[in-house]
C-alpha cells in the first residue's frame, strides 16, 4: 500500500513525548493534538484524525504491531462499553479541569510553580531537569507541566493496553476518540 | 428462467452500535472494502468484501466478525 506523509505523523508523537524530557515547555505542542480533531470533527471532516493522523495510533499499531510487543488478544467488554467509554472521558475532563485549575493558582499567584510531573493521576514524579526558568510567565510553566502529565499518563495507560490487548486498544476508550465520535453523533444522527 | 437461488457468502459484521470509529479496520482491509462513515462507525462495502478477516483481526474493540450473510 501507498505510504502518504501522514502515515510518518508517529515520529512527531514520539519526538514529542522525548522533548518534555529535555523542555518542559514543548508540552504545549501537544494542544495540537487536542485541537485538530475537535476542528476537524466540528468542521464536518467525521473522524479523520483518528483515522489517518493520529501518531499515537500508529506509534501503538507499530509497536504492537510490527515490533510485535502485543499480545494481541481480546479487549475485555467492559473497557469497550459504553459507560466505560464515557465515563473515562468525564474523568479525563474532570482531571484537566483540576489541572486548569492548577494553572489559574500560579497565575494569581496563590501557588509556586511546582516542576513536577505526575503520573497515573496520583504518582508525582520530579521533573525540574527539563525546566531551565522561561522568558514566559509561571504559569505557562505550570501548564505545560500539567499537560505533559495528561500526555505522559495516557501513553502509559496505552502501552499497557497496547501490551495486554491489541495493540490501538487505547483508541478504544481513547477520550478525543470519544469525544470526536459524540460530535459525529451529534452532527449526524 | 433461470432459478434465482439465494446466494451466502462470507463477510465481516461491524456490531455498529458499538464500533469506535478508530479507522484500524480501514487501514487492514486490502481491498478497501471497510469505510468508517462520517466519522461514527464502520460500513462494509458487500460488493468488495471477501470476508478475509483481516480488519475483524485489527479491531481493537473487537466488534467485527467474519459471518455468512445473504446477497
Amino acid at each position: 500500500m501507498k505510504k502518504h506523509w501522514y502515515d510518518y505523523l508517529w515520529i512527531f508523537s514520539s519526538v514529542y513525548l522525548i522533548l518534555g524530557f529535555f523542555n518542559i515547555l514543548f508540552a504545549w505542542l501537544g494542544m495540537l493534538c487536542f485541537l485538530i480533531p475537535l476542528v476537524i470533527a466540528t468542521a464536518g471532516g467525521g473522524k479523520a484524525y483518528c483515522n489517518r493522523y493520529c501518531g499515537r495510533g500508529q506509534l501503538f499499531s507499530l509497536l504492537g504491531g510490527k515490533l510485535g510487543l502485543s499480545r494481541n488478544k481480546q479487549i475485555p467488554a467492559f473497557l469497550h462499553s459504553k459507560w466505560f467509554r464515557y465515563g473515562f472521558l468525564a474523568f479525563f475532563m474532570a482531571m484537566f479541569l483540576v489541572m486548569l485549575f492548577n494553572t489559574y493558582l500560579v497565575f494569581a499567584g496563590a501557588q509556586d510553580l511546582r516542576q513536577a510531573v505526575t503520573l497515573l493521576w496520583t504518582f508525582r514524579l520530579p521533573w525540574h531537569w527539563a525546566y531551565h526558568g522561561t522568558l514566559f510567565a509561571p504559569w505557562v510553566a505550570q501548564f505545560a507541566f500539567g499537560f505533559y502529565s495528561v500526555m505522559l499518563t495516557s501513553t502509559v495507560l496505552g502501552l499497557a493496553t497496547m501490551a495486554l490487548f491489541k495493540p490501538r486498544a487505547w483508541c478504544v476508550y481513547c477520550p478525543m476518540g470519544t469525544m470526536t465520535q459524540l460530535i459525529c453523533k451529534a452532527k449526524n444522527q | 428462467m433461470p432459478q434465482t437461488r439465494l446466494r451466502r457468502a462470507r463477510q465481516a459484521i461491524v456490531d455498529q452500535d458499538l464500533c469506535v470509529a478508530c479507522g484500524c479496520c480501514m487501514k487492514a482491509c486490502p481491498r478497501a472494502a471497510i469505510q468508517v462513515q462520517k466519522g461514527v462507525y464502520a460500513v462494509v462495502d458487500a460488493a468488495l468484501c471477501v470476508g478475509c478477516g483481516l480488519c475483524a483481526k485489527a479491531c481493537p474493540a473487537s466488534v467485527i466478525s467474519v459471518g455468512e450473510v445473504a446477497i
